[in-house]
């Protein structure tokens, strides 16, 4: 009965999410009002200005900070109990990655932690590495490497330990638009191939459409949802997809969507 | 081969002045034998004469070559007239402090980095303890030390190791606190327990903060053990050698007790930096 029931169950669910930071200039409100429900398997984007809340929502859902009101369940869970059980796997902006190991080592590192054997942990390794890409990058240290394979071996990092989640935020935002474009087409196969449920922080319109089957529009002060938008567009998704009437169709509705939320402020 | 031009100007432009203040500092004491002797100096007998003192209030470079060299190669290393014996006498001490005091050091620094009680505590004594003069404590702690039966080696390395922990834990604390924010929580993201993100995360990212702290750490240990010498009237080590020099007004060997103490502080550090790159360099952290 739970598998018939599985691809119904919300992995992410958000029911008035607040989160008041304390800071010395008196309490920002972080996010207010927030409810969201995210089904597995699902490509979700949040996109907004900056202050709008995108990527402290994704911080939440990890557990990297507390949310002062509301609800949150992960997988079922709290948030925290989610993060303890290693739900999700989380992608910076920035790779991260040590310069004191080499590529393999870096992803080998939560294989480490979370105590895999480590014949276990060799076979991971190669497998994520062909996942993005990167075989015969595994001794390289991350200094040799260029942005974008050093952001595609942070990715693979993420993937190493099988979580079903996997959490993004602004992954590629640092990288030049040919390697993004590269790198989002990379994404969508390899979602194809996973079947994960992604959470995607991003500023980009056209990488926003082009990846999610949702899109969360959010707005700053208080930073909260103001649009939720369901793409009309196939899993399928060649870069071409991005010149037809239905991409811009849905382009043209976040664009006002975030126009509509920043309107009073200017 | 590049790099020896500068030095070498450097060399020569310190060795010139040495060789002035010689002249300078010793001319008094010719033109007084003279005078003495109711005889004139030329200038040239002057100058000759102020670089081959016995006891000259500032001996001459080559004079201090030549009792090194005398106590150094012509000596027995065994005898108790050699600055080998002597040097070894204190970098033993300096040694097994500046191994106390580096352990210390990064002990305290951990417990600083992991415990609020002790990062509000600790640190303003560290500082405190390097604001007494260690001339001051130094005899006491020799004299406490034997009074319970511990001579030898140890209170001199105390006081080694009193000095050379605080540039440990110093670089240590900010060494274990280098990874950022977005560091700390992808290991919150596995979560990590405390003693994983140390040995995988700050430990590695202290390193070069490590061997810098060494370094002066090393060369604070041999003050420490040369001072530790000097209050008890130790008859071994460099210290023992400057204070038996002051005694006698041998100048001269003072002075090549401290060009020992220099070039023992300059190999240790040498040592370090040695480790340090090849350490980093296995690391991947230099390129």
């Amino acid at each position: 009965m739970k598998d018939t029931l599985q691809g119904m169950e919300p992995v992410i669910e958000a029911k008035g999410l607040g989160l008041t930071f304390q800071t010395n200039d008196g309490p920002v409100q972080a996010l207010t009002g927030v409810n969201l429900s995210i089904s597995k398997g699902e490509f979700v984007s949040f996109i907004g200005p900056s202050g709008c809340g995108k990527t402290t929502f994704l911080r939440a859902i990890a557990a990297l900070e507390m949310p002062t009101e509301g609800e949150l369940r992960v997988n079922g869970m709290s948030a925290d109990e989610a993060r303890r059980a290693r739900a999700y796997g989380y992608v910076f902006q920035a790779a991260g990655l040590y310069p004191w190991r080499t590529i393999a080592g870096n992803v080998k590192l939560p294989l480490e932690i979370m105590g895999f054997s480590n014949t276990e942990q060799e076979v991971r390794v190669r497998k994520v590495l062909e996942l993005v890409d990167l075989s015969g990058f595994g001794g390289k240290f991350p200094w040799q490497l260029s942005g974008g394979m050093q952001q595609r071996a942070s990715i693979a990092r993420a993937l190493a330990f099988d979580a079903d989640i996997l959490l993004m935020d602004e992954p590629f935002g640092a990288l030049d638009e040919i390697v993004r474009d590269r790198l989002n087409e990379e994404l969508l196969k390899l979602w194809a191939r996973t079947g994960k449920t992604i959470g995607f922080v991003t500023h980009s319109i056209p990488e926003a459409v082009y990846l999610s089957t949702r899109i969360v529009v959010m707005s700053p002060r208080p930073g909260r949802i103001t649009d939720v938008i369901e793409s009309p567009l196939p899993r399928e998704r060649p870069l071409e997809i991005r010149d037809t009437p239905e991409f811009i169709a849905v382009a043209h509705r976040v664009r006002e969507g975030l126009r509509a939320g920043h309107s009073y402020e200017v | 081969m590049k790099n020896a031009w500068p030095i070498l100007t450097v060399v020569i432009s310190l060795l010139a002045i040495w060789y002035a203040g010689a002249v300078w500092m010793n001319a008094q004491w010719v033109r007084d034998q003279a005078a003495r002797a109711g005889t004139t100096v030329t200038v040239s007998q002057l100058f000759i004469g102020t670089m081959n003192l016995d006891r000259p209030v500032l001996p001459a470079p080559h004079q201090v070559v030549m009792e090194l060299w005398k106590t150094v190669v012509d000596t027995s290393i065994t005898s108790k007239r050699s600055l080998v014996y002597h040097a070894w006498v204190t970098l033993s001490a300096t040694l097994l402090g500046f191994a106390i005091g580096t352990t210390a050091g990064v002990l305290l620094a951990v417990g600083i980095v992991h415990n609020r009680a002790m990062d509000m505590s600790v640190m303003p004594w560290a500082i405190a303890s390097q604001t007494i003069p260690i001339l001051a404590i130094a005899p006491m702690v020799i004299v406490v030390m034997s009074a319970i039966g511990i001579t030898g080696i140890v209170p001199k390395a105390m006081i080694s190791a009193y000095l050379s922990f605080f540039p440990v834990v110093v670089g240590m604390v900010k060494g274990l606190r280098s990874p950022d924010a977005m560091q700390t929580d992808l290991l919150r993201t596995y979560n990590a327990s405390a003693t994983q993100t140390l040995w995988r995360l700050r430990w590695p990212a202290s390193m070069p903060y490590f061997f810098t702290s060494l370094k002066v750490g090393v060369a604070a240990a041999l003050v420490g053990a040369i001072v530790g010498e000097l209050p008890t009237g130790a008859v071994a080590g460099l210290g023992a050698r400057l204070l038996a020099g002051s005694y006698y007004g041998q100048t001269v060997q003072i002075w090549s007790a401290l060009v020992m103490a220099a070039l023992v502080a300059a190999a240790l550090v040498g040592i370090i930096g040695v480790v340090q790159r090849a350490t980093l360099k296995r690391m991947g952290m230099s390129r």
